[in-house]
């Protein structure tokens, strides 16, 4: 243990002083979570800076159980003074709260012992001219592209870097450093005629520098989304096959991930609460969560109580074969926790993905648009309407028309409606398109049918 | 008046934050200012009949900002040392592209607000955690009352106590105390292997006493279970354009949507807003005046001043359909040559100042609320709803009803399940026929959401009458 110790540094040290301290203040059990980093982001408009921002911050969160109950702070002074009065107020705030029986750190044997590098963390370090260049250049290139782009919400370079550290009563001390570079810009673009505007967007983010697109094939990408929207009208209310983008099939897995998380379940509060083993989408529907991609999005060496992260299927040939859990959701359902722990500093632990994907099928957008006679091509989903007691499903949505196997024109101000359950039976091709542009990813998806509101 | 906020609270001298300011405000800066924010936030949750969750956040730092032309420099920082804001303040400063040395920035005069609109007592907004406990416990047992089908109800309650000073580059030094709170309930209905949720809540710049008025947290207990227990009835939601009847209060979100966001001053001086340009055009019918007014007492969209230290004021945003103003901030008033309306603000010290709404509502009509459901002879009448979402440059907004009625034959008929109404902001208004005499303000639970930043809002709205709107049910 003391061999362990030396090999981190202050924060690993200040880790452990806080929980002895938490034990000596009437804590049976504790957890701590330290974390630092530094962000830089800027953004240029038209051609000049807009805004620059930079800054380092550091946060630190200790969870205590006395007993069976338990309390959670945080603090961003770590001055002496400050942190012990924070060791004094969370053993008070547990001991004001009830009993809660299946509360508690995870079990000392399923701590992470090996904790791999996952090759998150990216060194490299661009000087504040570096940034603003290539901005300008992802900027340049969107308003280069077409003579319809007239204008921009800005071209944006942002690079950040940080570690974690988190140890508990157990023993566990885990660190790992993990970067991110990501590349933005919004051009908007003006029908000559009508004089309407459309705006949208397109970015790239990666934890190695090297990785990122280049400024020209973001900004390429994102005029050519912006212009082909202009000139998007309504189209009548009716019942016809959707075919999701990438993009937006990427928010159905999100709300796949919402239901299967252990305390939308326990508390009754998801559509899919007592589906396990049972039958959610046809054979062709493979879905992971998988913490240990290297060089992931979403991947981290170990989760936000310090069990071992690892590849969990989530639905497998179509059957619901796990939810995502972490000690205590598992604990209310009587399962082991996925490793799917996630922590922000100060709160409680919650369940979340690491990467969570649709695993993909083998046909090209292009081949699935083909297979619609009459349809509606998603791009572009607005609003919150969907309710995940029920799987109760209507949103805004834009993107084309689809007629006769081909994208026809561009629509506009519609909903399309349904149920989430429905949708996942409903699904009938699945693209060969997965790239991973956040911790939730999907190729594009083909649904049988679904409500369009429009005129 | 408000409280004289010391800089000594955050172990800071007139001389250090002077001296700072000097650092930043070089020569071609325009403007620059620092905000140093202190926050306690605390939060108790309650399920299964349990309150088993407690926690406390602190954060304390200083944002440093510098504007020259259009161009805005940003630094903060957690730590306040002298060091600290002198390395925020060179890098705040770094888009001026001027040397370094200090100018002189006057002198400010100390100040406090020169009004208080939420004197919440320090001892008031620190309640004792037994106290927010029994709250919850009473919360659940009148929901479960309610109905026997309830099976679960989860409430939370949350407090933040913010303290901030802003020192600005034009001669302000000047604090403030912000309370605010949150009770918010949700219950999960069950009947015959069917499961519906309803949510309700409310709160602001408040003390703990005001949950107890007139019983008010046991209101919301039942209002949550009330939805919950409705919604298992609730019929499939109709498809396609139709007329539909806006309750007053939180179905305000409206307006926050459809023409709020478009007429923050940023979007339209970078040209990017559906309403770009309509200053002093028609925009909705001439029933709809539509205010912003930062300076209700106690709400929860209240500010005694901005972040930029600026009063808050009432805006008039369309007066009888015509546009007539935009949601402004320092930086976006001077660019523009428009008047500042105090509402520069921000989520933390750790973000920008944005132009952001503050309470938004339309004032009174004269119809009776009654008489525009019978007007309608097939709609929905639409009483509360869920989120929503604009896109700023197309001016398509959408907002989710989460309890909803078919109207048949001017008569409210059978719920239905949520659906997402879609419409377009510049032209929404234009379709209202009716506003009622009975204008309400929500309950106090709006959170705007810009730019990745999340500020305290409120919306208020009289029953409204719109001719017709895209509705995303699954009926045809």
């Amino acid at each position: 243990m003391s061999q362990q110790i030396q090999q981190h540094d202050g924060y690993s040290q200040l880790a452990m002083d806080l929980l002895a301290k938490a034990k000596r203040g009437g804590a049976t059990e504790a957890d701590i979570i330290v974390a630092d980093g530094e962000t830089f982001s800027v953004q240029v408009r038209l051609g000049a800076v807009d805004r620059l921002t930079k800054a380092r911050e550091k946060h630190l969160g200790l969870r205590v159980f006395v007993g069976k109950r338990s309390a959670s702070t945080s603090t961003s002074d770590f001055s002496a003074d400050s942190l012990n009065q924070l060791v004094v107020e969370t053993c008070t705030l547990a001991k004001a709260v009830v009993e809660d029986q299946v509360s508690g750190l995870p079990e000392a044997d399923q701590m992470a012992g090996e904790k791999p590098d996952l090759d998150l963390y990216d060194p490299t370090r661009l000087n504040t001219e570096q940034q603003i260049e290539l901005a300008k250049r992802v900027e340049a290139a969107a308003m280069s592209m077409d003579e319809r782009v007239t204008n921009s919400e800005g071209g944006d370079f942002d690079s950040s870097s940080g570690r974690v550290v988190l140890g508990n009563s157990h023993g566990f001390l885990g660190e790992y450093q993990s970067s991110s570079f990501s590349m933005s810009v919004s051009p908007i673009a003006t029908d000559s005629v009508t004089g309407a505007m459309q705006r949208d967007a397109w970015y790239d983010v990666q934890r190695k520098f090297v990785k990122l697109a280049s400024p020209e094939a973001v900004g390429l990408e994102a005029a050519r989304r912006t212009v082909r929207k202009l000139g998007a009208r309504k189209v009548a209310t009716q019942r016809v096959p959707v075919i999701f983008d990438s993009e937006t099939a990427g928010s159905l897995m999100g709300n796949l991930c919402s239901a299967v998380s252990g305390y939308s379940l326990y508390k009754g509060a998801s559509f899919l609460a007592g589906q396990l083993d049972k039958p959610l989408a046809p054979e062709y529907v493979t879905v992971y969560d998988d913490g240990r991609v290297v060089g992931g999005l979403g991947s981290r060496p170990f989760d936000g109580e310090g069990l071992p992260t690892r590849k969990t299927t989530v639905v497998e040939r179509g059957v619901l074969k796990s939810y995502l859990l972490d000690t205590y959701s598992g604990r209310k359902l009587g399962m082991a926790s996925t490793g799917n722990a996630s922590r922000s500093v100060g709160e409680n632990p919650s369940v979340g993905p690491t990467n969570f994907y649709l695993a993909p099928g083998t046909k090209t957008a292009q081949d699935i648009i083909k297979t619609v006679k009459q349809g509606l091509y998603v791009t572009d989903l607005i609003g919150f309407g969907i309710n995940m007691v029920t799987g109760d499903y209507s949103r805004g949505a834009a993107g084309f028309w689809i007629e006769g196997g081909e994208l026809a024109y561009p629509v506009e101000e519609i909903t399309i409606a349904g149920n989430l359950k429905e949708m996942f039976a409903g699904i009938e091709m699945i693209g060969s398109d997965l790239v991973f542009r956040g911790r939730i990813a999907s190729p594009t998806v083909k649904i049988s049918e679904m409500m369009v509101a429009g005129s | 008046m408000g409280e004289l906020v010391q800089l000594t609270s955050f172990g800071l001298t007139e001389g250090e934050v002077l001296g700072a300011l000097g650092r930043v405000k070089v020569r071609d800066v325009d403007y620059a200012d620092l905000y140093f924010e202190s926050c306690i936030s605390e939060s108790v949750s309650m399920e299964e009949s349990l309150v088993k969750r407690a926690t406390k956040s602190v954060s304390q730092g200083v944002g440093v900002r510098a504007t020259a032309g259009e161009k805005t420099g940003f630094a903060y920082s957690d730590e306040l040392t002298k060091k600290d804001l002198e390395l925020a303040a060179d890098t705040a400063r770094y888009i001026a592209n001027s040397p370094g040395g200090a100018e002189a920035v006057p002198v400010p005069v100390r100040q406090r607000p020169t009004r208080n609109l939420y004197p919440v007592e320090r001892a008031q907004a620190e309640v004792a955690t037994a106290e927010r406990v029994s709250l919850l416990n009473a919360i659940d047992a009148e929901a479960r009352r309610y109905d026997p089908r309830i099976k679960n109800v989860m409430a939370s309650f949350n407090t933040e106590y913010k303290v901030v000073i802003v020192a600005t580059s034009d001669g302000t030094l000047i604090g403030d105390v912000q309370p605010l709170s949150r009770l918010q309930v949700t219950c999960i209905a069950e009947e015959n292997g069917q499961r519906q949720a309803g949510s309700f809540g409310g709160g602001g710049r408040v003390g703990f006493e005001f949950y107890h008025e007139g019983g008010r947290y046991l209101r919301f207990a039942r209002e949550a279970a009330r939805e919950a227990i409705l919604n298992l009835s609730a019929v499939e939601a109709p498809a396609g354009v139709m007329p539909v009847v806006l309750g007053g209060g939180w179905p305000g979100i409206l307006l926050h949507e459809a023409i709020g966001h478009g007429l923050e001053a940023d979007f339209n001086r970078k040209k990017t807003s559906a309403f770009s340009n309509l200053l002093g055009k028609r925009v909705a019918s001439d029933v709809c005046t539509i205010v912003d007014d930062g300076t209700l007492p106690g709400r929860r969209g209240s500010l005694n001043m901005d972040d930029e230290g600026t009063p808050t004021g009432r805006t008039m945003l369309i007066e009888q359909g015509i546009l007539r103003g935009y949601i402004t901030d320092k930086l976006n008033a001077r660019l523009m040559g428009i008047p500042l309306t105090g509402n520069g603000r921000r989520e933390s010290y750790q973000s920008v100042v944005l132009p952001r709404m503050t309470n938004t509502f339309m004032l009174a009509g004269a119809s009776d609320p009654e008489e525009i459901i019978r007007s309608v002879d097939r709609g929905l009448y639409a009483v509360s709803f869920g989120g929503g979402q604009v896109d700023i440059t197309n001016g398509k907004f959408v907002f989710s009803a989460s309890e909803a009625y078919l109207i048949e034959g001017g008569k409210v008929t059978r719920p239905v399940k949520g659906a997402t109404l879609i419409g377009s902001g510049p032209e929404i208004l234009t379709k209202v026929s009716m506003v009622g005499h009975d204008l309400k303000l929500d309950e106090g639970i709006g959170t705007c959401g810009k730019d990745g930043q999340s500020v305290p809002v409120g919306v208020g709205l009289p029953t409204i009458r719109i001719d017709e709107i895209t509705v995303g049910g699954t009926q045809q």
